[in-house]
């Protein structure tokens, strides 16, 4: 293989792992304050993406965005206080299926809202046919967009984490929730502003993988399943190793492309999901503890 | 443990009496089904009985692209028919279930719909496996089958009650690769999705290659659901085909020709006649520019010579669907529209008998429809060939005719 | 006395399922039995599944992979040419004995055909050693984990059932012959069984119900309840705990793909679309909703949903239906609608 081509085959791999990294930053946070994998995290994508093409003939684009997040952000506090604020204690197996069902309510209230065609955000600079090159390999400046994003969003959210009053609370709650309470903290409005956090930075993945993956009222599962796999493979609860092991699995299948037919490429990625678990659970980057499931 | 049994036991005999006594109240004729239908069909005439027409279509679910536009259509086409006193006096009931894509619904209801509510014929199902499926169902219950689904193995091996109005697969192929003849081109790249259509085209291009010359140089099935056709791109890239030729129905379409441009291709793009909607050239932006693909001439109606057949209905389909639902005409819906104006016009010529039907179906010749001039025999269920198709090709985001 | 008691609400099943019979039969609306018949062979898969999560809690978000193995082989090899292995001395013997038949295709051609129950045996024997294999890694992990591996391989069966050539691709296999019981008991769907058919079905949903009740009150049972409870009590009391979870993985396993071929050969074909995520889903669903551990609420819950759902009654909205009773019975009546519905009689009482 010539060099371009491999240099090509890596930007192919990043393109499509930036894809899987931003969308599994989202499970994290809510994992990380609660415990429960969040099944519903490619909705929150899904919707984040539509709500911002329809409002974008309306105004401008930044703004347009602006607004989908806002918005699925209450979806996502309306999603919480409506279904999981009342739990008492739930077995994982509760959490899983009621996640799944609301997934199952956003979907299906999408395909009516709006209605089963496939649209798109337009590309944030350039168009369809704009390419960037790089020594004789193409890359489109849209997933520029969507690694810068990604980059920003695991900065200001370990930013958050690290020194603001919310963020400390959060990771108190994760931490251990009897002394988050003992010290003041209302841990149910921190599972709350969880849920609206992951919310909104899922419609912001929407938006910036919309011109690139294009959108519709089906897309968010198959996108949560890869997300969801890439922040396993990363280690439950840390964002930077959910965004490694993005652009790690992006990168394997595409350079699987060069060996193996097409086909196989999910295959692959479920292998290594499966390794992963059977042998190292915490994840690639995880440690002993973190791989041991949290309680809600 | 007895009182949950008990409990169990009550309740089960409640809510089985319940539910079978919901399900009575929707087994009572003339009624439409509970679907994503926008007006309900009308009540039967009081003078003549009216016919029942069954429909399976996929209207939601991941067959929607193709399940909608067929039911929005049929929906339109009885009601015009109904609103002009019906076919022969008799008015048309057409009983719509959303089969969502799933075959084991659509074995389901087209039981349902031939035993309980006694259909005279079903149109559709909207993708090929849901046809399959009830294909002999329909031909032992001795209901005629009109599908809108494109395999060839609906209509052969014949089937003497089952019909389909999509065009042949092979004639679409044969037009592509008559197109790349001309443009001096033998070595091309296909990629197809997984599903029942990408299967079928990916057999039919394997298949007609050396009849015409052309080599395949590199092969690639991708997801359905793909997202990134990069890594694809790439590897073709590094067999250096003179054209790629994509046979899918998604999406997908326009995700690989936007990375087709984003990677520098300068090869042409055929699609297959699954490009046949307008918005997968708005998704694919300036990058859909040049792409050729056969398809039925719904799509370049406007530009028709005066004289062609076609032509009158054609524009009247588009006016009246964009007009009705304020959306792009697909030539998807056109099958359903075709199944219906058959099936209107076989009833008009031998009265509600099935077997007559049939018959007065396989005499059909010159049968002006929206995907093409029918010509249909004893021993040919389809009735199309490959004058079906038109080249077409993308230029300032628009159909227009492929010429060389 | 006692014996009575416990085995009562599986004779009241047996007497409903009767009773309905009779009843459409003589109000003439038999078309009811397809759908019946349909949802019995879900109602087997949710039995099996409601036996793995509830009793040995172990969440299985693959099921439909085996429902769908057993399916497609048993399709695969009743719809498979073996005419050029008729001609060899291990087919002469074959045909002799019965196992294997000459017919003729819709061209004309000579075709050789497996009788139907070598095909429903070596689809068993298929699912056996699949679920051995793929038991023996993954009940070894718990929660998420033991959800997202399940998931994988339930990925992984559908994603080779859809781009196999064999299994017919995204088609599936259609033309599925009929399954010979006995003489003049058959399983298809043609119209003038559909009697028959529906006892078959609902035969082995008795069946299968009572096997899981026996099981539940046996040593292996209560062996079974005690991992559930606290796997490491149970391990320190002398149980050999995985050995039990991944007997009980393979034995519902086995409804499914029993479940599987039978409704196959019913529906005549099978298709990528039985192996999918969203239906493992729907049946972990189900079987949460009916109560994860209460065997008549899993039969209740499975029969209603399927029926409806089969007879499109909710139309378009048949998804948002599920979804939303769903998530309303696991907010208000997490231990099953049965549980609720004691509730609520013992506050009436009050």
């Amino acid at each position: 293989m010539s060099f371009d081509l491999i240099l090509q085959y890596l930007l192919s791999g990043i393109t499509s792992g930036s894809i899987y990294a931003i969308v599994a930053i989202g499970f994290n946070i809510i994992y990380n304050t609660t415990g429960i994998i969040n099944f519903a995290q490619g909705e929150f994508v899904m919707l984040g993406g539509m709500t911002a093409i329809s409002l974008s003939p309306f105004m401008p684009l930044p703004a347009a965005i602006a607004c989908a997040v806002i918005i699925t952000a209450i979806v996502g506090a309306l999603v919480e206080l409506l279904f999981i604020r009342w739990l008492k204690s739930p077995s994982v197996l509760r959490m899983i299926i009621i996640t799944i069902g609301v997934s199952i309510i956003l979907r299906e209230a999408a395909l009516h809202i709006w209605d089963e065609k496939v649209r798109a955000l337009r590309y944030f600079t350039g168009n369809e046919c704009s390419s960037i090159s790089i020594f004789g390999a193409y890359i489109s400046p849209q997933v520029l967009w969507v690694l810068g994003a990604c980059g920003a969003m695991v900065v200001l959210l370990s930013l958050f984490f690290r020194y603001t009053l919310t963020g400390r609370s959060m990771r108190a709650c994760s931490a251990n929730r009897v002394a988050a309470v003992l010290c003041g903290i209302s841990v149910k409005n921190m599972v709350t502003f969880s849920f609206m956090l992951s919310a909104a930075i899922g419609a912001i993945a929407g938006c910036v993988i919309s011109p690139l993956t294009q959108t519709h009222y089906d897309c968010g599962t198959p996108l949560a399943i890869k997300g969801f796999t890439v922040a396993i493979l990363g280690g439950l609860g840390n964002s930077t190793a959910a965004v490694a092991a993005g652009l790690l699995l992006g990168i394997i299948e595409a350079f699987s492309i060069s060996i193996l037919p097409v086909a196989y490429k999910d295959v692959i990625a479920i292998m290594i999901l499966l390794a992963i678990l059977f042998f190292k659970p915490a994840g690639l980057f995880g440690s002993r503890e973190a791989g041991a499931l949290k309680e809600f | 443990m007895t009182r949950r049994s008990w409990a169990a036991v009550f309740a089960a005999a409640v809510l089985m009496m319940c539910s079978l006594s919901f399900a009575a109240k929707d087994a009572k004729p003339a009624k439409a089904a509970p679907a994503a239908a926008p007006a309900p069909a009308p009540a039967a005439a009081p003078a003549a009985e009216p016919i029942k027409i069954g429909a399976i279509f996929a209207v939601t679910g991941p067959a929607a692209f193709l399940g909608a536009p067929e039911q929005k259509t049929a929906q339109m086409l009885v009601d015009e028919i109904n609103a002009k006193g019906g076919v022969k006096g008799q008015k048309l009931v057409l009983i719509i279930k959303d089969s969502q894509g799933s075959p084991e619904k659509a074995v389901s209801f087209a039981k349902q719909l031939i035993e309980e509510e006694k259909v005279f014929a079903i149109i559709g199902p909207s993708t090929t496996g849901e046809t399959m499926r009830i294909k002999s169902i329909c031909d032992s219950g001795k209901t005629i089958l009109i599908s809108c689904a494109a395999a060839e193995v609906i209509v052969n091996p014949l089937a003497k009650y089952v019909f389909k109005t999509p065009q042949k697969d092979s004639d679409a192929a044969r037009k592509i690769f008559m197109a790349l003849n001309k443009l001096k081109i033998d070595k091309i790249a296909v990629t197809s999705s997984n599903t029942g259509f990408g299967k079928a085209g990916k057999e039919q291009l394997e298949k007609i290659a050396p009849e015409y010359k052309v080599t395949i140089v590199a092969n690639e099935v991708y997801e359905k659901e793909a997202t990134d056709l990069t890594g694809v791109l790439t590897k073709i890239k590094a067999a250096a085909p003179g054209a790629i030729v994509n046979w899918s129905i998604e999406d997908a379409q326009s995700i690989l020709a936007k990375n087709m441009k984003q990677l520098g291709f300068k090869i042409p793009l055929f699609q297959s006649h699954g490009f046949g909607n307008i918005k997968y050239v708005q998704l694919a932006g300036e990058a859909a520019e040049g792409i050729i693909f056969p398809a039925g001439r719904l799509l370049i109606a406007g530009v028709l010579p005066k004289d062609h057949p076609q032509k009158t209905l054609l524009e009247k389909y588009k006016s009246d669907y964009e007009t009705k639902y304020k959306e792009d005409v697909s030539t998807f819906g056109g099958h359903a529209y075709d199944a219906i104006t058959i099936l209107a016009k076989a009833i008009e010529t031998a009265g509600a008998d099935k077997e007559k039907v049939c018959a007065a179906i396989e005499g059909f010749k010159g049968f002006v429809g929206t995907a093409g001039v029918f010509n249909f025999s004893a021993t040919d269920h389809n009735g199309l060939d490959i004058n079906a198709f038109e080249m077409l090709t993308v230029k300032g985001g628009k159909f227009v005719v492929y010429t060389n | 006395m006692s014996n009575i008691k416990r085995y009562l609400p599986l004779l009241v099943i047996a007497g409903l399922v009767i009773g309905i019979q009779l009843l459409v039969t003589l109000t003439g609306q038999k078309f009811y039995l397809t759908q019946l018949t349909m949802s019995a062979y879900y109602t087997i898969v949710i039995i099996g599944l409601c036996m793995l999560m509830g009793y040995a809690g172990q969440i299985s978000l693959g099921h439909a992979g085996f429902f769908a193995i057993g399916g497609y082989v048993s399709a695969a090899l009743t719809t498979a040419d073996f005419y050029p292995l008729a001609h060899s001395c291990i087919g002469g013997l074959l045909v002799k004995i019965g196992w294997m038949s000459l017919g003729k295709d819709p061209y004309g051609a000579t075709i050789a055909n497996i009788n139907p129950w070598l095909a429903f045996f070596a689809a068993i024997a298929v699912t056996i050693v699949i679920a051995y294999l793929i038991g023996m890694p993954v009940l070894r992990l718990k929660g998420h984990y033991l959800a997202m591996a399940t998931l994988g391989f339930g990925s992984i069966i559908y994603k080779f059932v859809l781009g196999t050539r064999v299994f017919g691709g995204a088609d599936g296999i259609s033309n599925v012959p009929a399954f010979g019981l006995t003489a003049g008991l058959s399983v298809s769907g043609s119209m003038n069984a559909r009697v028959s058919n529906y006892y078959i079905a609902w035969f082995l949903v008795l069946l299968a119900a009572l096997l899981m009740h026996n099981l539940v009150n046996s040593r292996a049972g209560r062996a079974l309840r005690s991992i559930h409870g606290n796997e490491e009590a149970a391990a320190a009391m002398g149980i050999d705990t995985a050995r039990y979870k991944l007997n009980l993985f393979v034995v519902s396993a086995v409804f499914a793909a029993v479940a599987g071929i039978f409704l196959t050969h019913y529906n005549g074909g099978i298709g990528p679309s039985e192996a999918s995520i969203m239906k493992s889903v729907r049946y972990v669903a189900i079987v949460a909703m009916g109560g994860m551990s209460n065997l008549w609420g899993a039969i209740l819950a499975s029969v209603t949903l399927n029926f409806l759902s089969l007879r499109g009654y909710f139309g378009s909205y048949d998804e948002a239906v599920f979804g939303s009773i769903l998530v309303l019975v696991m907010l208000f009546a997490p231990n099953g609608i049965l549980m609720k519905v004691d509730w609520l009689k013992r506050k009436l009482k009050k």
